[in-house]
């Protein structure tokens, strides 16, 4: 098994979310959103010089900025 | 007896729609979070008893992380539960995220009812729910709705002497997450079936290259529908009425009035070849309602028309993803785009809708952008109106320069001032194809909008440009101001005039600058200084509430010496 930061997977591939590597606050606006440890997500698209990440979670489609994406940590299937 | 009843849902999930269908209260419901950023209120009659309805801005849940959470979290906490009933209302397509703020709620013990909405959209997903389960697990009742067609809103207004609390308690996130988990598996059962055409788009929509040609498709004809269904109505209805049904009247009034005199003047204007010109003659009965019904009102129209049709559908927050990095640069994200498209339309929702933005950093930049850089529908038709008769060219510099400009301060106020933006994180909804009477009711409300608040304005410019004419006022005042205007703009004083009754509303000023006789260069200054320059005074007013005295005054400076730098550069740099 595999981890590394969102930003890092490639398009499509699929990943269960293993740590969020951020302050409360942040965490726990994720995890409203359905962004927890645990959690299986999908990438759908990333944007290039440093742009923001696209994922899907469950059935939420969510856009998040690049700085966020890099402090999910996932583990590839 | 209950008095209050909170409307509570994640966003987008269709509270405001549910909130139009209890009350009758017509509100403005789109496609994507952050839509409603008020507290909007209404009420509902059970019987003899009068309940206020509460529609609340979007919440994914009840932890106070922005702005709009706590707001909400007060309102409930300044509550008797006794007189309360919660609404929870919960996306159908989207259980799993929905029930988070649903188990919360229920955690703090308020009485409530679930409103499970967009029933009708599951089965094309491919999702079944057991209402009767789901009523079992949480403990209150769930009533099936959807809400833009009417469908379960009898049932739901039936529930709501009877609504359901349970014991409060305090689970952990992670506990939450666990028994939304056990909940879903057990009420909803998904059958498996193809990717549908609207899945497909869906996804390419927010990838880079595709996204980026399906944008640029999206914008260009959504700009052409704009022009041709606008300049349509003017060639075919507008026009037509205006010529061959009113201007034979005024006619009349005009030879009953002797053609001259106070009363004349302030009605009909000034005659040009002996015809009202409705373009010239600025009248209270002539040029006035020309420029608000035959020159405004069509591209308001055509204008909201595709707006309406791109929030409903759910495009915009698409834009946000793929302008995500561009934004950066100018200090705001993504999602400030929504605000701005919206002050395409009218500078004053857009600049409420900097209240969707996190930041007062942000709020700031985007505000002060979209009063300077931001051409309002009035203002963009007068933009055609004076300049449509020349090269196209002048009417696309004008854009050039305003655009040029947002990109320059932008970036300006990114370096400058202090702090740092946040990131992006939205939620991007899925498509949905809107019915059309919603669509018509929402054009409807802001063509109302639009007339309620316009034409008594323009009116009232109108009969004092003409007083101020008569009595020659503007002689005096206009002579003040020369050294700038002419020294330093190449205009003749008479443009300071109109430039100053811009303030009150836009296209009264173009209906000055008309009669004036300038040459095209002079046009095009005096056209991108009143779009650089003061907002008209209902802008005004929005930008100092929403801002603050002190951050108002600073958009203030930096507008007037944008206003006075760019104008003495293009008189500089073009020669005529």
């Amino acid at each position: 098994m595999k981890k590394m930061a969102l930003v890092q997977m490639r398009e499509r591939q699929k990943g269960k979310v293993v740590e969020v590597h951020a302050g409360t606050g942040l965490q726990n606006r994720l995890l409203s959103l359905g962004v927890y440890p645990g959690k299986e997500i999908i990438k759908l698209s990333q944007f290039a010089l440093r742009g923001p990440v696209a994922i899907k979670v469950g059935r939420t489609v969510l856009a998040l900025g690049h700085g966020m994406a890099s402090k999910i940590i996932v583990e590839l299937e | 007896m209950i008095k209050k009843i909170f409307l509570i849902g994640n966003p987008n999930v269709g509270k405001s729609v549910i909130f139009s269908r209890l009350t009758g209260v017509r509100v403005i419901a789109s496609n994507y979070p952050g839509t409603t950023i008020d507290i909007t209120k209404g009420f509902l009659k059970i019987g003899a008893n009068k309940i206020e309805v509460l529609d609340l801005p979007g919440t994914y849940s009840l932890d106070a992380q922005v702005k709009a959470e706590e707001a909400v979290i007060s309102l409930l906490e300044d509550c008797s539960p006794k007189e309360a009933v919660v609404i929870n209302i919960i996306d159908a397509t989207n259980l799993e995220r929905n029930l988070y703020l649903t188990l919360q709620l229920l955690e703090e013990g308020y009485p409530m009812i679930v409103c499970l909405n967009m029933c009708d959209d599951t089965k094309h997903r491919g999702i079944t729910i057991d209402i009767k389960k789901l009523e079992e697990h949480l403990g209150v009742p769930v009533i099936p709705t959807c809400a833009v067609t009417g469908f379960g809103i009898k049932a739901l207004i039936e529930k709501v002497e009877h609504a359901g609390r349970v014991a409060p308690k305090t689970l952990t996130h992670q506990e939450r997450w666990v028994t939304i988990g056990k909940i879903v598996d057990d009420v909803q059962a998904l059958s498996h079936r193809h990717h549908t055409l609207r899945e497909l788009l869906e996804d390419i929509s927010v990838r880079p290259l595709q996204g980026f040609f399906i944008a640029i498709g999206v914008i260009y004809a959504s700009f052409r529908f704009v022009r041709f269904v606008a300049e349509g109505l003017i060639a075919n209805v507008f026009d037509p009425l205006f010529l061959n049904l009113y201007q034979p009247l005024l006619e009349k009034l005009s030879v009953s009035l002797g053609q001259k005199g106070f009363w004349h003047h302030l009605l009909i204007g000034q005659l040009v070849n002996n015809q009202i010109d409705f373009k010239q003659s600025l009248g209270i009965l002539t040029t006035a309602p020309y420029i608000e019904f035959a020159m405004v009102l069509p591209y308001i129209i055509s204008f909201y028309f595709i707006l309406g049709l791109l929030e409903d559908i759910g495009y915009l927050p698409r834009l946000a993803i793929l302008l995500d990095n561009w934004l950066h640069r100018l200090g705001l994200h993504g999602y400030a785009i929504i605000p701005m498209l919206l002050g395409f339309g009218c500078n004053v929702p857009g600049i409420l809708g900097t209240r969707m933005l996190e930041s007062r950093r942000e709020r700031f930049i985007a505000a002060t952008l979209i009063s300077i850089g931001v051409p309002c529908v009035p203002l963009q038709a007068m933009i055609f109106g004076l300049l449509g008769g020349y090269s196209g060219l002048y009417v696309a510099s004008v854009y050039l320069v305003l655009f040029a400009v947002l990109l320059i301060l932008g970036a300006i106020l990114n370096k400058v001032m202090k702090g740092y933006s946040p990131e992006l994180l939205i939620e991007i909804p899925p498509y949905r194809l809107p019915p059309v009477t919603l669509l018509a009711k929402k054009l409807y409300l802001r063509i109302k909008g639009f007339l309620l608040e316009a034409v008594p304005i323009v009116l009232l410019g109108v009969l004092v440009i003409n007083l101020m004419m008569f009595f020659k006022i503007f002689d005096f005042a206009t002579g003040i101001f020369s050294p700038i205007v002419s020294g330093l703009l190449g205009l003749p004083k008479e443009a300071a005039a109109a430039l100053a009754i811009g303030f009150l509303r836009k296209e009264i000023a173009a209906g000055m600058l008309l009669p004036l006789g300038l040459s095209v260069k002079q046009l095009f200054i005096a056209v991108v200084l009143l779009a650089l320059s003061f907002p008209c005074m209902a802008t005004f007013v929005v930008l100092w509430k929403e801002l603050g005295l002190r951050d108002f005054i600073r958009a203030i400076i930096i507008m007037l010496g944008i206003s006075l730098a760019v104008g003495t550069l293009i008189n500089l740099i073009i020669v005529s």
